[in-house]
């Protein structure tokens, strides 16, 4: 699997994801500066987290508008993979390239901790090797996460199988106990009509080894190498 | 032409930072502030003359780029 992983200025976890790529493909991805427009064709696509553009005008309004995010548009379109994590999520969201948007967190304050994930369904290039149901811990550090879409874009989704994974309690129960933002149906990630592009808040990405105190992101990274080789 | 261009979150979206606002303002001794609402001010000097000419475009650069219409309301006023 070749992977591309964008980087804005501002961008802080795109070290953090591509260690974790190289950790399941064995091979570095390709670093992609946001002003360029025609990088090489790869199996994945990772907008990774961060502050791009000092957060300016909206989370990842302006890196939306980026020469490289013009080119992810067009091969988003394609059928190329995408995978948007945190400040990542903000900017396809952004960019139109999935539905919704992430507001301030409703406590207004930043959450950096281990949430619990309840994954929706398996049935993805990303969850593939994870249950539907499965409860999976990760961390999320962030101040805009906190999801939201109206109420015809919300049925939608569900309709469609969209949700990719909700905040839950340990014990998988999905109410207010396990939300750390306030993101409506504790909606943590999402994709796009055809599950080819999804986004997250949660990184993945820091839940890789066992000496950073857990390895449930790990299976994400291994189901799109699965199904990308 | 200069213009002003507001954004507010729609209603129906939750404000928190409205809300935090509206506290602290209670608790500084402002009792008679209700719900509070707060959003952005966007001031752009523009090379146009025609005033409809520049609505149109104004409304183009909210759309695209200065509200987040998922949750965000725009207002455009032009001066001078």
């Amino acid at each position: 699997m070749k992977a591309a992983v964008l980087v804005f200025p501002g961008s802080n976890r795109e070290g953090d994801v591509a260690q974790a790529i190289e950790l399941v493909t064995g091979r570095k991805p390709q670093m992609v500066w946001h002003g360029d427009g025609d990088f090489e064709k790869t199996d994945l696509i990772v907008v990774p987290g961060g502050f791009s553009y000092g957060d300016y005008l909206r989370c990842g309004a302006m890196a939306a508008q980026s020469p490289v995010m013009v080119e992810v548009r067009k091969r988003a379109a394609q059928g190329v993979p995408v995978l948007a994590i945190c400040n990542g999520f903000q900017i396809v969201t952004e960019a139109g390239l999935l539905p919704g948007t992430l507001m301030r967190n409703a406590h207004l304050k930043f959450v950096c901790s281990d949430v619990h994930l309840k994954v929706e369904t398996s049935q993805s290039l990303f969850t593939n090797r994870y249950q539907a149901g499965q409860v999976i811990r990760v961390p999320v550090a962030h101040a805009e996460g906190n999801y939201f879409a109206d109420e015809e874009t919300l049925k939608r989704l569900d309709d469609r199988g969209q949700i990719a994974f909700r905040y839950c309690a340990p014990d998988g129960t999905v109410d207010g106990t396990g939300n750390p933002n306030g993101s409506i149906r504790n909606i943590a990630g999402v994709f796009n009509e055809t599950k080819t592009v999804m986004g997250l808040m949660p990184h993945p990405e820091n839940a890789v080894e066992p000496m950073f105190g857990g390895c449930d992101g790990k299976a994400l990274f291994e189901g799109l190498v699965e199904a990308l080789t | 032409m200069k213009a002003r261009v507001h954004v507010t979150l729609k209603n129906g979206v939750l404000d928190p930072q409205g809300k935090a606002i509206g506290h602290s303002l209670n608790r500084l001794g402002f009792p008679e502030v209700g719900d509070v609402r707060q959003g952005k001010f966007i001031e752009l000097e523009l090379a146009e003359t025609d005033k409809a000419k520049a609505k149109a475009r104004l409304d183009e650069m909210c759309r695209k780029l200065l509200a987040n219409t998922v949750i965000e309301n725009y207002s455009i006023e032009l001066v001078g």
